[in-house]
């Protein structure tokens, strides 16, 4: 896989040089406070996230993780600043956002091809006229670097967890963003499939510019892959280190002591 | 228009055809048809179908506000009613306090009430009872420049938008962290909407209107398995259910509307037995 990655990659001059993130790009999250209908979902967010690293976001339901990330999309209206600074120079930069959704509204029986669902992105000339040598030679690309090509022209609803995946980080890292959120991305798929997807995440996280925030419930996984751990409920409870955060007492109260 | 009649002449030596009322018809049906089949694709996939109906039954409200303030052109009123009501839902909607259903199905039934009181003042309703199933047959040519008019401008807005209306459908945080401005688009196709559906909505019958435009896609997503099938099924069963309809119509004298809505469940029905062996 990793040989695809550079062979094929599209923005392959976002590749470092030396095949390593530089680190040198930080996110940073200042009082985060959202407010729905009178009610406080989320206050006193701060974060400070790096390119090259994987923060994990765990908490109990209903503890305003997927508010947070909806505040980070821009998508809730919220209080407090998100800024993406280049640290080399000092400089603000404007972030751009891969987004991998929990769920999308494909039903069984819903004609979308994989195609027609990736090239809604990248181009502007109407899927349901004509498909487009060039751009399905994009999409064909694009998929490559997940070893996913040959589900071009299968319809999207017939795709396993696992693949449906793979489709949509291919969606979310073309082009390539500065900041990659992952909304509990891997729910129904199989060990081999976590595995191949913590896997591309690490490729990613090290090889690109680039900075990722995943929610997630599989703690196993994250104590393995995740570079920073965020335990909240409202507000943030314990940050830091996997192992940290892991054995720290607000997270021993939330999960019980899995240690 | 005296050249459109002669060449529907020329091409179509049918007896029916030398009433102008035929030719009128067969043009709006032209129209209307290709046009409902690309919409419909659209509603089901952005499960809007309760949304289209309850704009349908505003219509209601729309021609009363015409005939209090004595317009001319009920055209004019209806459209507008339409579109302040599809923006206004669109606004409750994002609130997202109340489900959504609910708050439709409220503005719908208060749309018709409205509409329906106004309209039955002193016994007068009778008058208006032909918009319930339509009556394409009565269609002009300055009306059939209207559903030319809206044709081309919904033309434009797929041709431009589709793919972001695509985008936005399958999933809108997806789609705004593309860039995709969201409630702008949704307005926007709301608008379009209501637009296609007040022009036609004369035509076609309040009653009627939301099965043409559900029909043709249902019956499209049974055979279909990618984006451009879909389309090109939806627009083809749609426009064969409108020119056999109307025929039909004409020889045993039934109201148009309804003749089309029954040739479309038959070809939806069709396609669902069909569908084990093409999928």
């Amino acid at each position: 896989m990793k040989e695809q990655f550079e062979k094929k990659d599209l923005v392959s001059h976002r590749l470092r040089k030396d095949g390593k993130s530089c680190g040198l790009h930080c996110i940073k999250i200042k009082d985060i406070k959202v407010e729905i209908g009178g009610t406080t979902i989320i206050e006193d967010i701060n974060l400070h996230i790096h390119c090259g690293q994987l923060t994990a976001v765990i908490g109990k339901n209903g503890a305003g993780k997927s508010t947070l990330m909806k505040a980070i999309l821009g998508e809730v209206k919220h209080q407090g600043s998100i800024e993406f600074k280049n640290m080399q120079n000092g400089t603000f930069q404007d972030l751009k956002i891969g987004y991998v959704p929990q769920h999308i509204n494909i039903e069984k029986n819903t004609p979308t091809s994989v195609f027609d669902l990736c090239a809604g992105y990248i181009s502007r000339f109407p899927v349901f006229l004509h498909k487009r040598k060039k751009v399905y030679e994009k999409v064909k690309e694009q998929l490559s670097r997940y070893d996913a090509e040959d589900l071009i022209d299968q319809a999207v609803c017939d795709l396993s967890g696992g693949e449906l995946q793979r489709v949509l980080l291919s969606i979310a890292t073309t082009p390539i963003p500065n900041l990659l959120v992952l909304d509990e991305p891997v729910s129904g798929i199989d060990k081999n499939g976590m595995d191949l997807f913590y896997r591309n995440i690490e490729y990613l996280k090290e090889h690109y510019d680039l900075a990722v925030i995943l929610v997630s419930h599989d703690l196993e996984y994250i104590r393995k892959y995740a570079d920073n751990v965020v335990l909240m409920d409202r507000s943030i409870l314990a940050e830091g280190r996997p192992e940290s955060v892991f054995h720290s007492e607000a997270f021993i109260n939330t999960f019980g002591n899995i240690n | 228009m005296n050249f459109v009649y002669e060449v529907f002449e020329r091409l179509l030596p049918f007896s029916f055809m030398q009433y102008d009322f035929m030719k009128n018809a067969l043009i709006a049906v032209l129209i209307i048809t290709p046009l409902f089949g690309m919409l419909g694709t659209m509603i089901v996939n952005n499960k809007m179908a309760f949304f289209s109906d309850a704009l349908g039954h505003s219509a209601f409200t729309g021609i009363a506000i015409g005939v209090i303030f004595g317009f001319a052109d009920l055209n004019v009123t209806m459209v507008l009613f339409a579109i302040v009501f599809a923006l206004l839902l669109n606004r409750i909607k994002r609130r997202n306090a109340v489900s959504t259903d609910t708050i439709i199905s409220v503005f719908s039934s208060l749309g018709s009430a409205i509409g329906l009181v106004v309209l039955s003042q002193n016994g007068n309703f009778s008058k208006y009872s032909s918009i319930l199933v339509g009556d394409i047959l009565s269609i002009t040519p300055a009306e059939i420049g209207w559903l030319l008019l809206i044709f081309v401008v919904a033309m434009i807005f797929f041709g431009t938008c589709f793919n972001q209306l695509h985008s936005m459908s399958i999933n809108v945080s997806l789609a705004n962290s593309k860039g995709i401005r969201i409630k702008l688009l949704d307005d926007i196709f709301a608008v379009m909407i209501a637009m296609i559906i007040m022009l036609s909505i004369r035509w076609v019958g309040i009653l009627m209107i939301n099965a043409l435009l559900i029909l043709p896609a249902a019956a499209a997503r049974n055979l279909a398995e990618n984006v451009r099938e879909y389309h090109g099924f939806s627009v083809v069963i749609s426009m064969f259910s409108g020119i056999l309809g109307l025929l039909v119509s004409y020889f045993v004298n039934t109201a148009t509307g309804p003749t089309i809505i029954i040739i479309a469940s038959a070809v939806f029905f069709l396609t669902l037995l069909t569908k084990p062996l093409v999928k």
